[in-house]
């Protein structure tokens, strides 16, 4: 191959995978603009772009009682489902993660089964479940189907985390005569607590997000938001909705920021 | 028990014991739910007296059921497909770039799989309406002079559900393109091979790992995504976790639902030992070529 044909072939493919790159990466974020330019739209359709600007759907949205009730709710359970998740995640990956036991792999199998199966299956079972012991739907049985859901991301976190440890400080920690619970509260949760944080922000947010599970153990008593949210554009396209889209996208990355601050996020999702 | 695996001296293990609450609480809240779903399938009446296999069979021989189950199935290959084609390329940008260019395109990827999944989905019916994005765009440049249907369609939903899915596919493709030795594709440029060569001979198979991982996520998430399935095929268009709850919410028929349910369960599950499959096996082919 000459050099000037050599040049062109890797010009060539530097050029068709940057493109391609570039587009995907833009097809990623563009919706998420869009959303947030049109809850500022003066009209009252999802016109793009939007006739003229205002906040009128966000004054809209401080009377629309139903989509704040679900809110709170989606707020309270997902907090519980986060505490939940964070004290029986966290004793759980302590035990399954440097043992090489085949009941700890077992364990380990059971706790990230819910991020394979199809949770809308859980959420039927579940519901079918409260029903044959006589729970009825309520915020109770959501927070313990999201718990189900969510835990697994803290487990998955944490035990990353525990597997970066240097086992040598727990010993060392030993035999200069600390007992193993002071090394645990000044050793090792110190060092995995980045983990801990990024696993219960996950666990957080797709309890918040949650619909599968929602579904069936909710009822109109116990409203949750994403529901809500659908079923209200399942009747008509309201702009309200924009501007609460908008509010959620802007809360999340606000969230991000703070978490990629803290415990450097996107490293420990891609490292 | 609980010491009895580990030997009383070791500072650097804790006993299994500690599992014990999470594994109590799958126990009865997971595992008992999904036995007692399991057992109601296995009734041919909707009070689950009689025992049988009729709810199974009744949609293996259903050519409706048949039809949705197909369709949703066909719904995931073709999501997985536009991801990965899409989303390969955003990973190989994320091995060359900068550290701060990293950190960007690793929080765009997040972005989506960290925002509600409504939302998202709300953001592609203001983009593909009548009224959307494409549609306004396309008329003032004068190329259509009736806006075209791409919301309710089988091309929007997947477009939208590539995009809601995307991280899945992207950060398994990141960590494994991360872990290929930059020498080898140096060796491949070295030993005569174009760009385009060295990228499908060696980059793409020594990347399989990651491509089935991702694979695996996005195609269980993108034939369970009931609200993107609902709200952008709209509908018209019936996918398995419609169908199912359609069947349990509507029309209170608990023994199908659960058989639906079980059916849904052993295919996602199929589909997932299938592709960990491929991934063994590309992975000894990748040692011993």
């Amino acid at each position: 191959m000459s050099r000037k044909q050599h040049n062109l072939e890797a010009l060539s493919f530097h050029i068709a995978m940057t493109v391609i790159a570039v587009l995907a990466l833009a097809l990623v974020v563009a919706p998420s603009l869009v959303v947030v330019i049109v809850s500022f739209t003066s009209g009252f359709s999802l016109k793009f772009p939007p006739p003229g600007y205002s906040l009128r759907w966000y004054v809209e949205l401080w009377n629309a009682w139903q989509l704040q009730f679900a809110a709170r709710n989606s707020l309270v359970v997902a907090l519980w489902a986060t505490g939940l998740s964070i004290l029986l995640g966290v004793a759980a990956a302590l035990a399954i993660s440097r043992s090489k036991s085949v009941s700890a792999r077992v364990l380990d199998s059971l706790f990230m089964s819910p991020l394979v199966l199809p949770a809308l299956a859980f959420g039927l079972a579940a519901l079918m479940f409260f029903s044959l012991i006589g729970l009825p739907v309520s915020l109770l049985t959501l927070i313990i189907g999201h718990t189900i859901v969510c835990v697994p991301y803290v487990v998955r976190n944490t035990v990353a985390a525990l597997a970066q440890l240097e086992p040598t400080l727990l010993e060392s920690s030993a035999i200069l005569g600390a007992s193993r619970l002071y090394t645990f509260r000044r050793i090792v949760l110190p060092l995995i607590r980045p983990g801990i944080i990024s696993g219960a922000f996950i666990a957080f947010m797709s309890s918040f997000d949650n619909v599968p599970v929602s579904l069936f153990l909710r009822d109109a008593a116990t409203d949750m938001l994403p529901i809500r949210m659908w079923q209200d554009l399942e009747g008509k396209l309201d702009v309200t909705i924009a501007a609460l889209s908008s509010i959620l996208i802007i809360a999340t990355v606000a969230l991000m920021a703070l978490m990629e601050r803290t415990t450097g996020l996107s490293k420990r999702l891609a490292g | 028990m609980k010491s009895a695996a580990i030997a009383p001296g070791d500072v650097t293990r804790y006993g299994l014991g500690l599992a014990a609450p999470l594994a109590l609480v799958f126990a009865v809240f997971f595992i008992a739910p999904l036995a007692q779903l399991f057992y109601l399938s296995l009734h041919n009446d909707a009070v689950a007296t009689v025992w049988g296999l009729g709810q199974y069979v009744k949609f293996l021989t259903d050519p409706f059921s048949l039809s949705v189950l197909g369709a949703t199935l066909l719904l995931g290959a073709e999501v997985t497909l536009l991801c990965l084609v899409l989303g390969y390329p955003i990973a190989w940008l994320h091995q060359r770039a900068g550290h701060w260019l990293q950190t960007v395109i690793i929080l765009i990827v997040l972005l989506p799989l960290l925002t509600s999944v409504v939302v998202r989905t709300f953001a592609w019916i203001v983009i593909l309406g009548r009224q959307g994005i494409i549609n306004s765009t396309l008329q003032s440049l004068g190329l259509i002079s009736t806006p075209l249907r791409m919301l309710y369609t089988q091309g929007g939903l997947v477009v939208a559900l590539a995009q809601v899915q995307m991280p899945l596919m992207v950060l398994p493709l990141i960590t494994a393109i991360g872990r290929i030795d930059t020498n080898l594709a140096d060796a491949s440029a070295s030993l005569g091979a174009g760009h385009w060569r060295t990228f499908f001979r060696v980059i793409l198979p020594l990347s399989m790992p990651g491509i089935i991982a991702g694979c695996t996520l996005t195609y269980a998430a993108a034939i369970t995504a009931f609200i993107t399935q609902s709200l952008v095929g709209g509908g018209q268009m019936l996918f398995m976790p419609m169908y199912l709850y359609q069947q349990a919410s509507t029309l209170q028929n608990w023994p199908f639902a659960a058989a639906i349910s079980i059916i849904f369960l052993v295919a996602v599950l199929a589909i997932v030992a299938l592709f960990s499959t491929l991934g063994r096996r590309a992975r000894i082919n990748g040692d011993a070529t």
